[in-house]
């Protein structure tokens, strides 16, 4: 029984604490009780405290995702909460949300419940379910958000299909506003884009593949910006692909509309181009955009247009995408390899390291309303141990996630999560706890 | 010199494969006997979207060199039954077919199943993505008339959204160095068309695109499309996007006139057209047996022996 963790001599970085140096941090009973230079020298040493010796490494708040497929129930040969929960831990999630397209949709109290109940006993990172927005992701007739709410979700979305009836999405802004919960928008005009399989542009024009237009995208962001100012209600929208959606956020926020947003790790690193080849595995949705849109999602993260950063993380198995390419399920896994391919991004200087963990700690969890994890004194202890130096590669059966499906299959990183604690428990540690440059 | 196993497109290939296959396919062009180039190897026709010239056109190759060719069609096959694209294959592949010719819906087929193939796939249309035997025996039609391509101009007009007509045609033509003008209702232009070839130019107007052309191509235009919102009638699009005899007039004087079939006589093109003297729609038809054998030959050369 561990009662007390220390990190020694950690770089504790927490930027809304306006903390960056290298001290001590001390756990107790599930929270931070000290935070200092030598603050673990007078703890004793005993079998009961787990020392982390923490030279050359970070000591990072817990990460959260707002938006992740852990494909249960229904579809368990994909992903199951276990296994979702897992990968999540190994990528340095504390927090996880999990959208409501399962078997049957999550669009009702019970299986809230029982995503909550499971997620409860497989421990570790902790899920929050998003209940749908409508009955059967339909579009038409709104679930009972008040139940939904009380049985623990935290937001609401059809998350893979778009509430396109302007009517319907008023009324579920002007609904779920009197519990605060945000509305999650997948925004595509499905009119725009039926038999789409990829971003229309040049690519989709020589490989013959059914073109997803951005101005799709860009009709509903435009249209649902409206709707949130005119209802005065929270609108998040998920996953934006488009300079466009960066530009109507921008003026959006610039008057006060309540909206927020995420953008994936894919949407800030790959294009188009990288489904030459007809590669399944950047098959997603929405998809793989232009330089340009990459461009100005990079800057809309970094100067808060976007607010955060969600995997979408999008378990599949192997003959989902091993096919045709107009028949691949769209989707990649994220919750393991998001934080180093970020932090690839941050020091490509396309954003800053605060602005990076804000991203992915304190934004999503104001978005949903979660306690954000910190690193300060009587804080719950929702912590990552991270080093910044090791360099690995990813690899399909390294991976914890039932879904291998990402084209980062390969990639050499550097960086790597070594423990998650989740309310002062190692819920996960690397295997080789020595790797790095100590 | 041809050293691939398979021919997935006109995409990738350099101008001495094409060369080598053209003059290949020109030495068996007119009445030819049987050879013995493919004796005891396998071919399979696996023709997932109907087709009857391009099937029956194969057929003939492969039996001219001496192949055993066998057709299999989705009515018949076991993909009705709900068997993967790539089980199919292996099943195929397991009764030891050498090579496939692949016609399939999805773009970009081929290519997937080249990845996993242990025999060589020709592809004879995947999806709106290539249509390489076509356009090689498009050119092999105007080589024959025209000699050297290098500066010539063909306008390809009408639906090149959904053409791999097209888009195979813009790439080899670009490779010969002829000028390719598209055109179409812009409902019908799929976005950034000029990256399509590296010779392509967006005509607005059928007039623009055939003035002065050497060669006219006209597509054929599914009916479907005027069921949506892309193309208001067959009627409108006959008036603006349909080749007449005035029409025609604006090309250079002898300028050939092209169609893939199956041609929709009096939409895209009249039938005064389609049967006149510069009509060398039937032409093509008996290009495309030569082609096809210099292409099944070729593939089929680089398997070792039977």
């Amino acid at each position: 029984m561990i009662d007390a963790l220390v990190f020694r001599r950690v770089r504790a970085i927490d930027p809304h604490a306006g903390l960056d140096a290298v001290v001590d941090v001390v756990v107790e009973r599930g929270r931070i009780t000290r935070v200092g230079r030598d603050a673990a020298h007078n703890v004793p040493e005993s079998d009961r405290v787990r020392v982390f010796n923490g030279e050359g490494l970070w000591l990072l708040p817990g990460l959260i995702d707002l938006h992740a497929h852990v494909r249960e129930p229904g579809y368990e040969s994909k992903e199951d909460v276990t296994s979702a929960l897992r990968a999540a831990a190994a990528g340095g999630f504390v927090d996880i949300c999990a959208m409501p397209n399962t078997q049957p949709i999550n669009d009702s109290k019970t299986i809230t419940e029982f995503l909550v109940a499971k997620a409860r006993a497989a421990g570790g990172t902790r899920l929050h379910p998003i209940g749908a927005i409508t009955v059967g992701q339909e579009g038409e007739r709104l679930t009972e958000m008040a139940d939904l709410r009380d049985a623990g979700a935290v937001g609401l979305s059809d998350d893979g299909r778009c509430v396109t009836s302007s009517a319907v999405m008023r009324s579920a802004l002007e609904y779920a506003s009197m519990f605060d919960l945000p509305i999650i928008q997948h925004a595509e005009d499905h009119a725009l884009t039926e038999g789409a399989q990829m971003h229309e542009g040049w690519v989709s024009t020589k490989l013959g593949l059914r073109g997803w237009p951005r101005v799709a995208e860009d009709v509903i962001v435009a249209r649902d910006l409206m709707l949130a100012e005119y209802t005065n209600a929270r609108y998040h929208l998920a996953h934006a692909s488009t300079e466009g959606s960066v530009r109507l956020l921008h003026e959006a926020k610039s008057r006060g509309i309540r909206a927020t947003a995420e953008v994936t790790p894919h949407h800030l690193l790959l294009t188009h181009e990288n489904v030459l080849g007809y590669e399944t595995a950047c098959k997603v949705n929405p998809p793989l955009r232009e330089a340009h849109d990459v461009d100005a999602l990079r800057k809309a993260l970094a100067d808060g247009t976007i607010d955060c950063i969600a995997t979408d993380h999008a378990p599949h198995g192997l003959l989902d995408k091993d096919c045709e390419f107009d028949r691949a399920s769209p989707g990649m896994i994220g919750l393991e390899i998001c934080l180093p391919l970020m932090m690839g991004l941050v020091n490509d200087g396309a954003f800053s390291l605060s602005r990076l963990i804000d991203s992915l700690t304190r934004a999503p969890a104001r978005i949903v309303g979660l306690p954000p994890p910190e690193i300060r004194e009587t804080a719950e202890a929702n912590l990552i141990l991270y080093d910044p130096q090791a360099e690995w590669t990813i690899e399909a059966a390294a991976l914890r996630s039932k879904g291998k499906n990402t084209p980062f299959l390969g990639r050499a990183v550097r960086g790597r999560v070594l423990a998650t604690i989740v309310t002062g428990r190692v819920i996960f540690e690397a295997e080789e706890q020595h790797a790095g440059s100590r | 010199m041809w050293s691939r196993p398979h021919l997935l497109g006109i995409e990738g290939l350099d101008a001495s494969e094409v060369g080598y296959l053209l003059d290949r396919a020109a030495s068996f062009l007119g009445p030819m006997p049987k050879t013995d180039a493919l004796h005891g190897r396998v071919i399979v026709n696996l023709f997932f979207e109907s087709s009857t010239r391009t099937r029956t056109s194969f057929e003939i190759a492969g039996k001219k060199l001496g192949a055993d060719v066998i057709n299999v069609s989705p009515s018949t096959s076991s993909v009705s039954k709900g068997e993967t694209l790539l089980d199919t294959i292996r099943n195929v592949e397991a009764m030891h077919a050498d090579i496939l010719v692949l016609r399939h819906a999805s773009s970009g087929a081929p290519q997937f199943l080249a990845k996993h193939a242990r025999s060589s796939i020709v592809n004879a249309g995947d999806g709106t993505h290539e249509h390489p035997t076509q356009a090689l025996l498009d050119v092999l039609t105007m080589r024959k008339r025209l000699g050297d391509l290098k500066g010539c101009i063909v306008a390809i007009c009408g639906d090149i959204l959904h053409s791999r007509v097209a888009r195979s045609n813009a790439l080899l033509l670009g490779l010969l160095g002829a000028n390719v003008r598209l055109t179409g209702p812009r409902t019908m232009l799929p976005r950034e068309a000029a990256r399509l070839g590296p010779t392509v130019t967006i005509m607005p107007t059928l007039s623009d695109a055939v003035e002065g052309a050497d060669v006219v191509m006209m597509l054929r235009i599914q009916n479907e499309r005027f069921s949506g919102a892309a193309l208001p009638t067959t009627r409108e699009y006959t008036k603006t996007f349909g080749l007449n005899t005035a029409m025609l007039g604006r090309a250079k004087p002898n300028a050939l006139v092209m169609h893939p079939g199956p041609i929709n006589r009096g939409v895209e093109i009249t039938s005064a057209i389609a049967d006149g003297g510069q009509s060398v729609i039937l032409d093509q038809v008996a290009a495309g047996v030569a082609v096809r054998m210099a292409v099944l030959e070729a593939v089929g050369r680089t398997r070792g022996a039977a």
